[in-house]
């Protein structure tokens, strides 16, 4: 049950699975994505990438916005990890 | 000792049973025994105004549901409020009464989500096995589902009467064209307590439709998800019953009880809020019925010095009561309870092929006032 993760292509565009829903809630000061009868509360990282997957923007586009953002760099590696697991989940698709 | 009871979270899970009317007659219902009773039915503006409390909360999961939920005519306007509001919002139907109009609105208004349970149990399941007509009215169902983009998902209640056609029922899944099914073994509680001694499968039985499910899964190979949910009857240690009493859901009945579960209201000895003269802030915080099986101070032995205590908080507090007469002890299904007999003797019971035919309580407005007299509450 260990197989690779699909990679996901650098300009790919991603966007929120079907049925689940991105959104910010105060009371739990967190991003949550929410699905038919449950919920997976995100921490920091998952929620700044995944709110960035809107179907316009590009995996590398993602990435840079990122690096940007909070000033770093390298980021990509853990990104594509990331979005990888994800889309396995069903909480991103990727559009091309 | 020291008090290191933190303050629970919000009730992430919000159900809002916004009728007992219903067109079946289920006999399995987890509807309390003696809903006949509840006449007066909230308004719309009452579920507007918990909506916007409970969010307030950050309650954000919305379960819609019934009896028949189709039957309240403000469903649309209730979906409206709850999707500005920012919930995820679930509606837990039979299908019945929904039509083209109905569906669209409902869409437009912001419905996520609808899971279709099949019309069944004897009276509706016979027809619905044997007749054309009424599984015509449920692929109507579902192609309407599906055509709104919405995955079909389907519940199915097993139990003694109906499992060993699970072959029959899978197939008709698939010929709907379900994306999901989830096959939902009885829970003993309210009208299936009552019935319980018809409704019980054998191990036998039980194990023959794992094995189909299982075939179902390897034909299917996905491309229909299958859930099956194994009765607690058949196992050691008890439930995580609601993720641990008034930590996650909060339950609203048509005439604006809150409660921690659905079956909560059989209970003696509990005031439940209502939400009709309190906040739902109060209702989840302040009230007695909320905070009384919180955590783990209320328990006795042997679930006080339990090493799984915090695993399953002792189980269900209303199957301590049907079945021990004493909500404050650890649920029978436990095989630590000293009152485990009484499921091991239900279950033993349940191996012998009929003797006799248990007669089966529908669930209906006039059985339901035959109970209510001088009966328990919910019981």
């Amino acid at each position: 049950m260990n197989a690779p993760k699909a990679a996901v292509a650098d300009d790919s565009k991603l966007s929120i699975g079907r049925g689940f829903r991105l959104q910010w809630e105060p009371a739990q000061n967190a991003h949550v994505l929410l699905y038919p009868e449950g919920m997976v509360k995100l921490n920091g990282s998952a929620g700044e990438i995944l709110r960035r997957c809107d179907g316009a923007r590009t995996l590398a586009q993602i990435v840079a916005d990122l690096e940007t953002t909070f000033n770093q760099t390298g980021l990509a590696p853990d990104v594509q990890d990331f979005v990888a697991f994800a889309r396995e989940q069903g909480w991103l698709e990727v559009a091309a | 000792m020291i008090a290191a009871v933190s303050p629970p979270g919000p009730p992430l899970w919000l159900l809002l049973e916004v009728t007992y009317r219903c067109p079946l007659h289920c006999v399995y219902c987890y509807n309390p025994v003696d809903f006949a009773r509840v006449e007066d039915e909230m308004s719309t503006a009452d579920w507007v105004r918990v909506l916007r409390e409970a969010r307030a909360l950050g309650s954000v999961q919305l379960g819609l549901s019934g009896g028949e939920p189709l039957l309240r005519d403000d469903l649309e306007e209730i979906t409206t409020e709850a999707h500005r509001l920012g919930y995820y919002i679930n509606l837990i139907t039979s299908g019945v009464g929904l039509t083209e109009q109905r569906i669209e609105r409902l869409k437009a208004a912001g419905l996520d989500h609808i899971q279709v349970s099949f019309q069944d149990s004897t009276r509706e399941m016979n027809d619905f096995l044997s007749h054309t007509r009424t599984f015509d009215l449920k692929l109507r169902v579902a192609q309407m589902v599906k055509a709104h983009g919405y995955p079909m998902v389907l519940n199915c209640v097993l139990h003694r009467l109906n499992i060993d056609q699970l072959d029959t029922l899978l197939e008709m899944a698939e010929r709907l064209g379900a994306d999901y099914v989830e096959l939902a073994n009885t829970q003993y509680y309210s009208w299936a307590h009552l019935n319980r001694d018809a409704l019980l499968p054998s191990r036998a039985q039980l194990e023959a439709a794992e094995r189909t499910t299982q075939r179902w899964r390897e034909r299917l190979d996905g491309r229909m998800k299958i859930f099956f949910v194994v009765p607690d009857y058949f196992e050691t240690r008890p439930k995580r019953c609601m993720n641990g009493w008034g930590t996650t859901f909060m339950t609203v009945t048509p005439d604006g009880t809150a409660l921690p579960c659905h079956t909560a209201r059989m209970l003696p000895g509990l005031e439940f809020p209502n939400v009709r003269s309190t906040s739902v802030r109060s209702a989840w915080y302040d009230s007695d019925g909320f905070n009384r099986f919180r955590g783990t101070g209320w328990m006795k032995e042997p679930c006080a010095s339990c090493d799984e205590r915090e695993k399953d908080f002792g189980g269900c507090r209303c199957q301590a009561y049907l079945l021990a007469n004493d909500a404050y002890t650890a649920d029978p299904v436990c095989d630590k309870s000293p009152h485990h007999a009484l499921v091991t003797a239900a279950v033993a019971q349940a191996q012998a092929p009929r003797a006799q035919e248990f007669p089966l309580v529908f669930r209906d407005p006039a059985n339901s006032r035959a109970r209510s007299q001088g009966a328990p509450v919910g019981g």
